[in-house]
């Protein structure tokens, strides 16, 4: 016993080593080294890296009134596409998963699918299409006699529920397909109405599900600078304020220090999730 | 089944809404690659094939394409053996601290790309002191590629079971022939699939390329942003845009029809 015990341990020391050496060195080493340099300094004449412990950086980062909107703005962003992604999505899910037949069923898998493997980009770029004036967009507002919102917050809440919107659908239809059939049909024999049924029988079972998702959704959000970049017209959110800081201003250890509000948002958001069972449903 | 007639149509009529929302844009892109115009305006009036063949003459845009290919192809291959290595460390063997791994290999794809990118440009800069190039982004995409891996070959392993294995063990085999014979065969597409996703994520993945690519490299994704913004180039980046609209089907369509699994094709980003 002992002995077998021990050639397993040795086994999956073997299996495990390589890919923890990778991710410690290369992941872990890098996550924790970027918190460390977020408590250096940056010198304001010569641009190099002043290794000094301060809290300078996040004191900035709380105090001056620019960051704390912006990073109040972008978590609210995060929210807001995480929501409109949940709302969409429910539907769709219920539909693939509880009224479509096998074969269709097939068929919209894989038309939900393929746009989340169209590029990044690409999605980001037609949607800027659709919001330019005299786009689809302002096209339809305009013939109902309203202005465009053009590039703005709206078009960026649109755009990234638009590309993070089937990490929300199949996490939900995966729930849902474990979710039995006579358990609605049985919620439907007690005298239980279509509205009765979904509130109560499958509301409770997608919300595992809905975590999940919301993990991508929300994680995604915070950390764009791009679809903010493409249509959000001259609005920031935090992920601009850090790459500018490594670009331009090549301030690393404040941008270090930005991009922890994410990770913490994150850490937060992981550990108060970790008990609706959703991590397993990841 | 159980839902009333009227509940059943709501349904189908928002599916087929968002189905439209979810299409109409990337058609607009496709249409308008096609438009002789320049600009994104609504309805296109003349069609032209011109954009086509200045996007297949741009040399800008080859040579990033053909960076994409190398680095998702060396990310890929690296993202296999690790991804395969954990799948099979938490599906065989119960161990102290399973979970954390398992978190270990979700974070870099949990975590905000600004975030895996800038601690990756910062450790390889400051810390390594090293030069972003090549070498730098195919360890950024390998990071976050091992998870697609992982999943795909993970249910796979649960969905198969031990016993054909241990029949072979049974019978006499050594383990490097049980793994040849009866355990490779039994993983064999949902390697393939990984993999396809794998290379997906990592063609598509911009953010942390930003910050591990350094000055004098460029992919596909970075090229196309670069070029956004320029007026005189907006046909080219938009017959670009359509050309990976249509390419995407292909890894959908393949790792659909390998793995059968539609929850291990969500689970990558």
């Amino acid at each position: 016993m002992s002995t077998s015990n021990r050639r397993s341990r040795v086994r999956v020391g073997l299996l495990l080593g390589p890919p923890m050496l990778w991710l410690g060195v290369a992941y872990l080493g890098a996550l924790a080294a970027l918190f460390v340099t977020a408590l250096w300094t940056q010198n304001g004449f010569t641009g190099q890296i002043e290794r000094e412990w301060t809290l300078d950086n996040f004191r900035t980062l709380f105090t001056v009134d620019v960051y704390r909107t912006i990073a109040l703005r972008t978590i609210a962003v995060a929210l807001l596409v995480t929501v409109i992604d949940a709302v969409v999505a429910l539907p769709i899910a219920l539909y693939m998963s509880k009224v479509a037949g096998p074969g269709l069923r097939r068929f919209l898998l894989v038309a939900v699918l393929m746009p989340l493997w169209a590029s990044y980009l690409v999605k980001a770029y037609a949607w800027r299409g659709m919001f330019s004036e005299g786009g689809l967009v302002s096209s339809a507002f305009e013939s109902v006699g309203l202005k465009s919102p053009g590039y703005g917050l709206a078009a960026t809440v649109v755009t990234l529920a638009y590309l993070w919107l089937p990490y929300m659908i199949l996490p939900i239809y995966a729930g849902l397909e474990r979710l039995p059939n006579s358990l609605l049909e049985a919620s439907a024999d007690l005298g239980g109405r279509s509205l009765q049924t979904l509130r109560r029988i499958v509301l409770p079972t997608v919300v595992p599900a809905v975590v999940a998702g919301s993990i991508f959704t929300f994680s995604l959000s915070l950390g764009d600078y791009i679809a903010v970049r493409i249509v959000g017209g001259t609005n920031q959110l935090l992920g601009n304020v850090v790459y500018d800081n490594v670009g331009a201003a090549n301030n690393l250890p404040f941008a270090a220090a930005v991009a922890t509000v994410p990770v913490v948002v994150m850490l937060v958001y992981l550990a108060a999730v970790r008990r609706t069972g959703a991590m397993e449903s990841l | 089944m159980t839902m009333s007639r009227s509940t059943r149509i709501v349904l189908r009529v928002l599916t087929v809404l968002i189905l439209c929302v979810i299409y109409v844009p990337l058609l607009l892109v496709l249409v308008n690659s096609f438009s002789a115009s320049k600009t994104f305006a609504w309805p296109p009036r003349d069609f032209t094939l011109d954009w086509w063949r200045r996007a297949a003459e741009s040399q800008g845009a080859l040579d990033a394409l053909w960076v994409s290919v190398r680095v998702g192809l060396a990310a890929t291959v690296i993202a296999l053996v690790l991804g395969t290595m954990v799948a099979f460390a938490l599906q065989r063997f119960r161990f102290y601290g399973r979970e954390v791994v398992s978190l270990l290999v979700i974070l870099p794809i949990a975590l905000p790309g600004i975030v895996t990118g800038i601690a990756l440009n910062n450790a390889f800069r400051t810390i390594f002191g090293w030069q972003l190039g090549f070498v730098t982004i195919v360890i950024a995409h390998a990071t976050f590629c091992i998870v697609t891996v992982f999943n795909n070959v993970i249910a796979r392993l649960r969905r198969t079971g031990l016993s054909l294995e241990q029949a072979s063990a049974d019978l006499g085999a050594s383990g490097f022939t049980t793994f040849r014979l009866v355990t490779f065969p039994m993983i064999r597409s949902a390697l393939l699939a990984g993999a396809l996703l794998a290379f997906a994520l990592s063609f598509d993945e911009i953010i942390v390329t930003t910050f591990t690519a350094g000055a004098n490299l460029q992919t596909l994704p970075i090229w196309i942003f670069n070029n956004l913004f320029r007026p005189n180039q907006a046909p080219v980046v938009n017959v670009v845009a359509a050309a990976l609209i249509v390419l995407s089907v292909v890894p959908v369509w393949l790792a659909q029809r390998l793995s059968g699994d539609a929850e291990s094709l969500g689970a990558g980003r």
